[in-house]
């Protein structure tokens, strides 16, 4: 077991640094560059917040849909298999639902603010 | 100093010039670089904008139809009529300046956030999804009799390319792949008729004034294909920029674009934009893949790069928001 603060915190105090020390003193192609740097923070950060429960339920509906264990990255492949193959389809029960389900979570690391995700969220996650 | 170069090149080509000031690099990657400059002229400065892959960056990605080609296009798009910069001059060898071209410089806003917020564009933004109907119609027209040597380009075979680049990617992606399937299962065929397509054409590719599109840029990804292709792309999501609600690159609806494109007198089909619009929002995705892939494999190893890998996931809402809409 590893000592405290955890990566979140000490990602977070980065972050905070850079956006309340640093920006006001840079400008130009620097300034959008750190922008863009304290972005990946703060996405670091939301990954290392999220991943750990929202992959278990991913791998949850896996398992359930596929019928078979594995890894997150291994129930992954073989549902795209599946889905090449033709052998599972929006016509199987839970599929859809596991896209959207999957999807939601990723935009929450990945982009809390694009207009599609926040539309989504609005009907109720 | 390209400033040199460029003085004895345009010394050349256009009367009166006594040199160049100002150059700067706008945009570049390893092989294709942009720069702005001003023509010194007795008459007052031209604008001028390269386009040119350094020396030793001879050959175009296989996908690019190459700077001479686009330069080519550029100048029939600008004798025909369809907002599109004049092409000054065409660069040969013994210049020193690599391969490309010299246009006039188009003064606008490319940077679509600016165009979709800034009160300077609050009156165009209006008229531009029928005013983007009307630029696509004539660039569908433009003679192919006319056209540089182009790929030529089906669904079929472009979903056949998607698949292998995202394959390569090694990354399982079961919304690429129902959208893999649904494209194959939807393709509607070869188009009865087959036109330039643009293959670029998007909010953040053209340069918008306050009186609406002045010029179309970035032809690099120009094909013979199906004129919907255009349709659809304009229409994909990403190119919205928020404004989720107005297809048409966030400024309007589709009904305007349409109207606008059947005005100029050409024929709309709603069912292939529709295809191509779901074509647009997986290839864009894959793209974001192949960012992630050069980021990590070099030599474009920027923070920049590694972001647009992440936006891979916009691209999976709006493929499920297309092909499997939740009840609202």
């Amino acid at each position: 077991m590893q000592d405290e603060p955890t990566p979140i915190e000490l990602t977070k105090a980065v972050a905070d640094f850079l956006r309340n020390d640093i920006t006001p003193l840079i400008s130009g192609h620097q300034a959008f560059k750190l922008r863009v740097a304290v972005n990946i923070l703060d996405l670091v950060t939301r990954q290392l917040t999220q991943e750990e429960g929202s992959d278990a339920k991913e791998v949850e509906r896996l398992r359930a849909l596929l019928g078979m264990d594995g890894s997150v990255n291994d129930l992954n492949r073989a549902l795209a298999e599946r889905i090449a193959k033709g052998e599972v389809d929006l016509a199987t029960p839970g599929l859809a639902e596991h896209l959207w389900q999957t999807t939601m979570d990723k935009l929450a690391v990945d982009q809390p603010n694009y207009a599609s995700y926040k539309r989504e969220l609005s009907r109720g996650g | 100093m390209i400033e040199a170069e460029l003085s004895r090149s345009v010394a050349r080509w256009c009367e009166g010039a006594t040199g160049v000031t100002g150059a700067a690099k706008l945009s570049g990657g390893a092989s294709q670089e942009t720069w702005r400059f001003d023509i010194v002229h007795p008459d007052g400065p031209i604008g001028a904008i390269l386009r040119r892959s350094p020396k030793g960056y001879g050959a175009a990605p296989t996908r690019a139809a190459g700077l001479a080609a686009e330069a080519q296009l550029m100048q029939l798009a600008f004798e025909a009529g369809v907002p599109s910069p004049r092409v000054m001059h065409v660069l040969t060898a013994d210049e020193d300046l690599g391969t490309g071209f010299i246009m006039q410089r188009v003064e606008g806003e490319t940077i679509a956030r600016k165009i979709l917020r800034d009160d300077e564009f609050a009156a165009a933004r209006p008229h531009l999804a029928r005013q983007i109907g009307g630029v696509l119609a004539g660039l569908h027209r433009l003679p192919l009799d006319k056209l540089p040597e182009l790929r030529r380009m089906t669904a079929a075979r472009e979903i056949g390319e998607f698949e292998r680049d995202y394959r390569s990617l090694n990354w399982p992606k079961p919304v690429f792949e129902l959208a893999l399937r649904w494209l194959r299962d939807h393709d509607p065929g070869p188009s009865a008729e087959e036109t330039l397509v643009h293959g670029d054409f998007r909010n953040g590719n053209l340069i918008i004034g306050a009186d609406g599109v002045r010029a179309v840029l970035d032809w690099e990804l120009a094909h013979l294909g199906d004129p919907m292709e255009d349709l659809g792309w304009v229409c994909v999501n990403s190119w919205r920029f928020g404004e989720i609600d107005k297809p048409v690159g966030g400024f309007g609806t589709r009904e305007e674009l349409f109207a606008g494109y059947e005005a100029a007198g050409r024929k709309v089909d709603p069912a292939r934009v529709k295809f191509w619009e779901v074509m647009g929002t997986l290839r864009w995705g894959i793209m974001c893949g192949g960012m992630m892939q050069r980021f990590r494999e070099g030599p474009d190893h920027s923070m920049e790069r590694a972001m647009i890998g992440r936006r891979a996931s916009e691209t999976e809402i709006d493929l499920l928001r297309l092909l499997a809409p939740r009840g609202s």
